[in-house]
């Protein structure tokens, strides 16, 4: 073999692993621009103001809403940042401040493990803690699933931001004579306020299209729910409810409603995008 | 003269008890997730116990799940779960790998960031979206134009024979393949971003084409990250849930054919918990969630100490 015709193979082999691996990228980034175009195309039509104020409408009859779901969902979360936010934002605040090297590989790892348990199994944990001794589905079950989901990815985030924090300001604060967990509480807690709150939205945002933990903790409900010892109805539920009905008209539902879930998934990390930009440009 | 009571003293005290529990009280923060983590193997081995005792190992290897006869076998859910999750590394790895070279190796700069916040944006599609999009776009789609062209150009393996219904095990995992491709570009890009640019340097400096630069310099040094990366969307891929459940068909039967429909240990919970209507049933549900559990964790693990061991390598390096 001449040294021309080799030099040709290896240049022509270069070319084609280029451009199998721009498909790739193509094909990879496809699903998303195929969803998006089926969701925005078949979910418009049955987006109206009744889908946001009004209940579900009873088999047989056309219109209604997931007016209780959508408040179901926020209310869900809320919940879940209850149990999430505080002990993931505590936790993070050790790994950061007090812990030793070894220590934190330690909690740093397994809450990365922790993070790669399903989400129906959480389902199942918080159904044998807050469902089985009260014998109901309820809001605080399902918000107790969501918010243990929320722990492990609150943690690392707080953690990596916390550690950004720079050094001559706890300095400065403990020079001043502030006991420490004043430093930490007054100083470097608001100080990566931002980044904190990035953290918790990206979590929120996470947690807020889990279906699997709430099938048997926050079940779903057709009407509004008085009380979050009551089962109640969440926008994932009622899109797996309806889109595997066999009724028309519900599948038409199921695409609104889940137009809406993505636009509120999407606000969350739009959310998390402006505060991360304004954080980078000073 | 008493000695006058010294202030600083006072504060030094009354500080040293509130930064030793507020010490303390983060401790405990982070401490929740061992907590979590014994709570939730307590919570499946408790929930677990009669099955456990009525069925003992065999549980694993029974091939029958009937709940009007009580007789509970979790073989189909996980056969269902390796197959669905194999088909969906089969797909998502190549594919993943090729885009995180991409990102990496080839891509303007200018795109990469706004590419990056794209696969980001997949990331976050909900499962039960991606369902809903399965079942009434993908399962056409694939039952009319891709599964009759399969059946007829590999129809002699026994893999493609059969009747074909759109829902089955080979979509079932087409449609976990998409759910773990961002995953799994994001893992596979940070490990290739760790490959030190001196290797790269080194390898165009002896003439090397862009290509052979990736294989020989970047590809053969991070290939124990990239195998993190595919263990932890296999990870990913065991437990995925309702995108799943919506079009994989769940039968519990065990089937050669990838068109005909299957069953996952995820989509079993999912489907029959609520309808559990006796303590074995739902004990025998506990166990599949037990089983669901400590595979994940093992996985899980497996991943973890791979894509550690070639960022602290890297570290390693620097410092």
């Amino acid at each position: 073999m001449t040294v021309t015709s080799n030099h040709y193979l290896r240049r022509s082999k270069n070319l084609l692993m280029n451009a199998l691996s721009v498909a790739c990228a193509v094909l990879v980034i496809s699903p998303l621009g195929l969803i998006l175009f089926y969701l925005v195309r078949q979910g418009v039509t049955a987006l109206n103001w009744d889908f946001f104020t009004h209940l579900p409408a009873p088999v047989g009859q056309t219109g209604g809403g997931m007016g209780n779901a959508i408040t179901g969902t926020l209310k869900l979360l809320a919940l879940a940042s209850v149990v999430g936010v505080p002990v993931g934002i505590l936790g993070g605040a050790y790994l950061s401040e007090y812990g030793g090297d070894r220590i934190n590989d330690w909690i740093r790892f397994w809450a990365d493990v922790l993070n790669g348990v399903p989400s129906i199994v959480w389902g199942m944990v918080a159904y044998a803690l807050a469902v089985v001794p009260f014998k109901t589905f309820s809001a605080y079950s399902g918000g107790l699933a969501l918010g243990f989901i929320m722990i492990p990815l609150v943690l690392r985030t707080t953690e990596e931001v916390l550690v950004l924090v720079p050094r001559s300001y706890r300095e400065a604060a403990l020079a001043l004579g502030l006991p420490q967990w004043k430093m930490i509480a007054r100083i470097v807690l608001p100080t990566a306020l931002k980044g904190i709150i990035t953290g918790v939205l990206l979590a929120m945002g996470r947690v807020a299209g889990e279906t699997a933990p709430l099938l048997f903790t926050a079940f779903g409900n057709s009407h509004w729910s008085h009380s979050l010892a009551e089962p109640i109805a969440a926008l994932p539920l009622q899109i797996f409810a309806y889109a595997i009905s066999p009724y028309d008209d519900w599948h038409r539902q199921a695409w609104a409603g889940a137009l809406v879930l993505i636009l509120l998934v999407f606000a969350l990390s739009a959310g998390v995008r402006l505060l991360a930009g304004e954080r980078k440009k000073p | 003269m008493s000695p006058r009571p010294d202030p600083t003293a006072v504060l030094q005290r009354s500080s040293r008890w509130s930064d030793r529990s507020f010490r303390l009280l983060c401790l405990a923060g982070a401490s929740t997730i061992f907590v979590l983590l014994l709570l939730v193997a307590y919570q499946l081995y408790h929930g677990s116990h009669l099955a456990r005792a009525q069925f003992g190992w065999k549980f694993l290897v029974g091939s029958t799940w009937d709940p009007v006869d009580e007789v509970y076998g979790a073989l189909p859910f996980i056969y269902g779960t390796f197959v669905s999750s194999a088909i969906a590394l089969l797909i998502a790895v190549p594919l993943s790998v090729g885009t995180a070279i991409y990102l990496t190796e080839l891509a303007p700069v200018r795109l990469r960031q706004p590419l990056v916040s794209v696969i980001e944006m997949l990331a976050a599609v909900p499962s039960v979206i991606w369902g809903l999009w399965g079942i009434f776009v993908l399962v056409p789609f694939l039952r009319v134009s891709v599964y009759p062209v399969l059946q007829h150009r590999l129809g002699f393996l026994p893999l493609f024979q059969g009747p074909i219904y759109g829902i089955g095990l080979l979509t079932g995992g087409i449609i976990v393949a998409i759910m773990i491709l961002p995953i799994v570009t994001s893992v596979s890009r940070e490990v290739l971003r760790s490959v030190p640019d001196l290797q790269r340097e080194a390898a165009y400096g002896l003439g090397a084409t862009r290509w052979e630069v990736t294989r020989i310099a970047v590809l053969s040094y991070a290939r124990r990250g990239l195998m993190g990366a595919a263990v932890l969307g296999l990870g990913r891929a065991l437990g995925e849930t309702m995108a799943v459940t919506m079009v994989i068909g769940n039968s519990s039967d065990i089937a050669k054919s990838l068109f005909a429909p299957g069953y996952t240990l995820a989509s079993v919970i999912a489907n029959e918990f609520t309808e559990a209507t006796t303590d074995m049933y739902l004990s025998a549900l506990f166990e599949l969630g037990l089983v669901l559990l400590g595979l994940t964790i093992i996985i899980n693990i497996i991943a973890q100490i791979m894509i550690r061991a070639i960022s602290s390598k890297e570290t390693r390096r620097v410092a």
